[in-house]
C-alpha cells in the first residue's frame, strides 16, 4: 500500500505523468494561471473553445476572466481581448491595478486590447432584418491587431437589453460562438446568474464546452466564496465546490489537498521559546515551518504563542503578532501574568502586534489586510492567535487558513498558530498543512485545573510522544514529566499526590520485607538451634557408643586374659606361648 | 478617422443640404444589398437634391465598427439633421425608415 502511493506520488511529480495526462486528454488546456484553478480544471481552459463564467453580481467573474487575459499576456505570451459590454469601468481598471496588474501598460505593450461595445436601445430602431456582422467585424478587428490568442466577452447579455429581437440575438451569439471558435481564440463569457437557470438569459445553451459557476453570499457577516466546475467536455476535472477568495494576487481557489508542497524544506531549527519544548521537538520548530497550538480556553496557547514570539526577538529577528481576538495591550498584560515580558521587544520594534477584528469583515479583507501588514514589516516569523476566530463556514475557514500558510511558506515565515479546540475535536482540515501540532489540554481533576501538553505531530523530526505538564507559573513555562502510572496520565495535585502515594507505597513494601527478613532470622536461629541440639544429641549418642564398644574390647581383653591365664595354671605353655 | 470619411465626402453647399446619411453595410450580404436599394428608392423619390449618402463597407473599415458604435448590420445613421438617428435593418420596413427621416408616408 505505502509502497504503490510512494509510485503513485513519483509519476505524478514526472514528466511522464504530465505527457501522459496531457495524451489522455483530447483537449489542449490554457492555463488560467490562477492558483488552485489549473488543478481544478486539470490543466486550464480549453484551448480554442468557449468556457462559460456565471454567477450573481460581486461573484469575481469579471476578475476571474481578467486574471485570465493578463496572466496570458504577461507570462505566456498571449496576447488578449478584453471586451466589455457595459462602460470599461474605472471600478474595473481600479480593482486591476490593486492586484498589480496596469492595464495601461499591456495595452501599451500590445499585449491587451480593450474594446467597449455599447448599444443603447433608445437609440436603435428596427426597419427590417439585420444582423451582427458589425460586431464580429469589430471583434475580428480587435483580435488581428493585437494577435490575441485570448478573448472575454463581458457580459454578452447585455446585449439583450439593447437589441429588439432576442430570437435574432440568440442566433447571432450562437453563430458569435461558433465563430471564435472557428478563429481559434480561447474564449471565456461572462453571464449572471438566473434565478432558476445557470445564467439569466440560457446562455449555457449555446456554450457546451466549459461551464464555470462562481457563488458570492455573505452568511453571518462573513464572505463565502465558491466555485464550481458545471461542465468540462473531454476533460477530467474536480466537481466539488471549491472555496475561492480574491486577495492582492487576485484570485485563489483551494483545492484543499494540493497547496503548500512546493516549498523548501529547512533542516534549520528556530527556538519555541521554552527549553524543555525544544527538547521535546529534537531542538524546536524547523524554520519555515508552520506550527499549530490546539487547545481548550486558558489551556496556555497564547503563552506559547508569546514564548515563541520572545524567542525569535531575542534571535534578533522581527515577528509580527497578529492577534485575532485581543488588543495588543491585553496581550502585553496577559504575558506579563507568566513572567513573559514582551513590552521592551515591541518599543524596540522587533516585535509588532496586528489586531484583527474577526467580525470586521469577509476572509478575503483579512487576507489582504495580514499580506500588507507581513509585505510592511518583513518578519521572520509570524504568530496567528487564533484561527479559530475567523469568522464564517468551516469550508472558508480552511481554506483562508490554507491559503494563508501557504502564503507563510512562500515567505519562509516560522509561524505558529493557535486554534481553539475542544478535546477529542478534529478541528480544522489542515493538518496536511502542518508541520507541528501541538495539544496543550486543561484537564480539571480533584477540583483543580491543570495543563497538559504533548506533541501530535512533528513532521520531520524525532520526537517525544510523552504527555507532559506544562505549568504556568509568575515566573515563566515549565514543562514536566507527568506521573504516569496505571490511574493514567496525572497532573498537578493528583501527580503529587500519586508520587507521594508510591513513595509510601515503597516505604510499607520496605516494612514488611524488613519484617519478613526479620521473622526467616528468627526461624533461621530456632533452626539452627534446634540442627544444635540435634547435633549435641548426636554426639552424645556417638559418645556411649564409644563407651559401650570399649567396655565390650575391654571384656574380651579380660576374657582372653582369664582364658590365657587358664590355659597357663593347666601347665605346659600354650602354642602361642611356644613359638614365639 | 472619423474626419478623414468624412473629407471623402464633399459637402453639398449649406442651404441644399438638409439630410447627411450613413449606410454601414458589409459587401455580400442579402440584407445590406437590401438596405442599400431600399434607402436609394426612398431618397431619390423624396429626397433628390437634398441628401448625401455614405455607404461604408465595414469590412473594408473595420476599425470604423468599433469608432462609430456600429453593432448590427445594416445600420442607418441619421447624422443631420439632428438629433442623430439610427436604424438597423435592411430597411423593408419603409414607414419606419421615412418616420426615420422625419417624412411623411405619401
Amino acid at each position: 500500500m505505502a509502497c504503490a502511493d510512494e509510485v503513485r506520488v513519483q509519476l505524478a511529480g514526472s514528466a511522464l505523468y504530465e505527457w501522459m495526462v496531457q495524451a489522455l486528454m483530447s483537449v489542449n488546456k490554457a492555463p488560467t494561471g490562477i492558483t488552485g484553478l489549473d488543478e481544478v480544471l486539470g490543466g486550464g481552459l480549453p484551448v480554442g473553445r468557449v468556457t462559460l463564467v456565471c454567477g450573481g453580481p460581486g461573484a469575481g467573474k469579471t476578475m476571474l476572466a481578467m486574471q485570465f487575459l493578463v496572466s496570458g499576456a504577461r507570462e505566456l505570451n498571449e496576447p488578449g481581448l478584453f471586451v466589455s459590454f457595459e462602460e470599461l469601468s474605472e471600478e474595473l481598471v481600479a480593482n486591476s491595478a490593486s492586484l498589480g496588474w496596469d492595464l495601461a501598460e499591456l495595452v501599451g505593450d500590445g499585449r491587451l486590447a480593450l474594446e467597449e461595445v455599447r448599444a443603447a436601445r433608445a437609440e436603435l430602431t428596427e426597419a427590417g432584418t439585420y444582423d451582427l456582422e458589425a460586431l464580429f467585424v469589430r471583434l475580428g478587428h480587435a483580435i488581428d491587431t493585437v494577435g490575441a490568442r485570448r478573448v472575454v466577452l463581458d457580459t454578452v447579455e447585455t446585449l439583450f437589453g439593447a437589441l429588439p429581437d432576442e430570437a435574432l440575438l440568440r442566433g447571432e451569439l450562437r453563430r458569435l460562438f461558433g465563430w471564435l471558435k472557428e478563429r481559434g481564440v480561447t474564449t471565456v463569457v461572462t453571464a449572471e446568474r438566473g434565478d432558476r437557470t445557470l445564467t439569466r438569459y440560457g446562455l449555457e445553451e449555446y456554450v457546451s464546452d466549459c461551464v464555470i459557476l462562481l457563488d458570492h453570499r455573505v452568511r453571518a457577516e462573513a464572505s463565502t466564496r465558491r466555485l464550481r466546475i458545471v461542465k468540462y467536455r473531454g476533460s477530467a476535472h474536480g466537481s466539488d465546490e471549491y472555496p475561492f477568495m480574491i486577495d492582492v494576487d487576485g484570485l485563489s481557489v483551494f483545492p484543499l489537498t494540493s497547496v503548500a508542497l512546493a516549498h523548501e524544506a529547512s533542516s534549520d531549527r528556530v527556538e519555541t521559546g521554552v527549553r524543555r519544548l525544544d527538547e521535546m521537538l529534537g531542538g524546536g520548530y524547523y524554520r519555515a515551518s508552520t506550527a499549530l497550538v490546539a487547545g481548550g480556553p486558558g489551556a496556555g496557547k497564547t503563552t506559547l504563542a508569546g514564548a515563541f514570539a520572545r524567542a525569535s526577538c531575542e534571535r534578533g529577528e522581527r515577528c509580527l503578532y497578529i492577534a485575532m481576538e485581543e488588543s495588543p495591550s491585553q496581550v502585553l498584560r496577559n504575558m506579563r501574568s507568566v513572567g513573559l515580558d514582551l513590552e521592551p521587544l515591541a518599543h524596540i520594534g522587533l516585535l509588532r502586534f496586528f489586531t484583527l477584528r474577526a467580525t470586521q469583515s469577509g476572509l478575503d479583507a483579512h487576507l489582504a489586510a495580514i499580506h500588507r501588514a507581513v509585505s510592511s514589516f518583513a518578519p521572520a516569523s509570524v504568530v496567528l492567535d487564533p484561527i479559530s476566530a475567523f469568522g464564517g463556514q468551516a469550508l472558508e475557514v480552511e481554506a483562508a487558513v490554507t491559503r494563508l500558510i501557504d502564503f507563510f511558506k512562500g515567505q519562509g515565515l516560522t509561524a505558529l498558530l493557535t486554534v481553539l479546540s475542544e478535546p477529542n475535536e478534529s478541528g480544522l482540515k489542515i493538518s496536511s498543512l502542518i508541520d507541528t501540532w501541538l495539544s496543550v489540554t486543561n484537564i480539571e481533576l480533584l477540583g483543580e485545573h491543570n495543563r497538559a501538553i504533548s506533541v501530535l505531530k512533528s513532521r520531520g523530526m524525532a520526537h517525544s510522544n510523552q504527555v507532559r505538564e506544562f505549568v504556568l507559573r509568575d515566573d515563566g513555562i515549565d514543562i514536566v514529566d507527568a506521573f504516569a502510572g496505571q490511574e493514567g496520565v496525572l497532573l498537578g495535585t493528583a501527580r503529587v499526590v500519586a508520587e507521594a502515594r508510591v513513595r509510601n507505597t515503597a516505604l510499607e513494601q520496605q516494612r514488611v520485607l524488613e519484617a519478613r527478613g526479620r521473622r526467616l532470622e528468627h526461624r533461621q536461629a530456632a533452626l539452627r538451634a534446634q540442627i544444635a541440639a540435634l547435633e549435641a544429641e548426636l554426639a552424645a549418642d556417638t559418645a556411649a557408643e564409644e563407651v559401650e564398644d570399649e567396655e565390650a574390647e575391654s571384656r574380651e581383653a579380660i576374657l582372653l586374659e582369664t582364658a590365657r591365664g587358664r590355659a597357663l595354671s593347666r601347665g605346659g605353655g600354650g602354642p602361642g606361648a611356644e613359638s614365639s | 478617422m472619423s474626419l478623414g470619411s468624412r473629407g471623402l465626402c464633399p459637402q453639398p453647399p449649406e442651404q441644399q443640404l438638409e439630410y447627411v446619411l450613413r449606410l454601414y453595410v458589409v459587401a455580400g450580404s442579402p440584407a445590406s444589398r437590401r438596405a442599400v436599394t431600399n434607402l436609394r428608392a426612398v431618397c431619390k423619390e423624396h429626397l433628390t437634391g437634398r441628401y448625401t449618402l455614405e455607404v461604408i463597407d465595414l469590412r473594408e473599415q473595420p476599425a470604423l465598427a468599433g469608432e462609430r458604435y456600429i453593432l448590427a448590420v445594416p445600420t442607418l445613421v441619421r447624422e443631420f439633421p439632428t438629433p442623430p438617428q439610427r436604424l438597423i435593418g435592411d430597411l423593408s420596413n419603409r414607414e419606419r425608415l421615412l418616420l426615420a427621416l422625419d417624412l411623411e408616408a405619401t
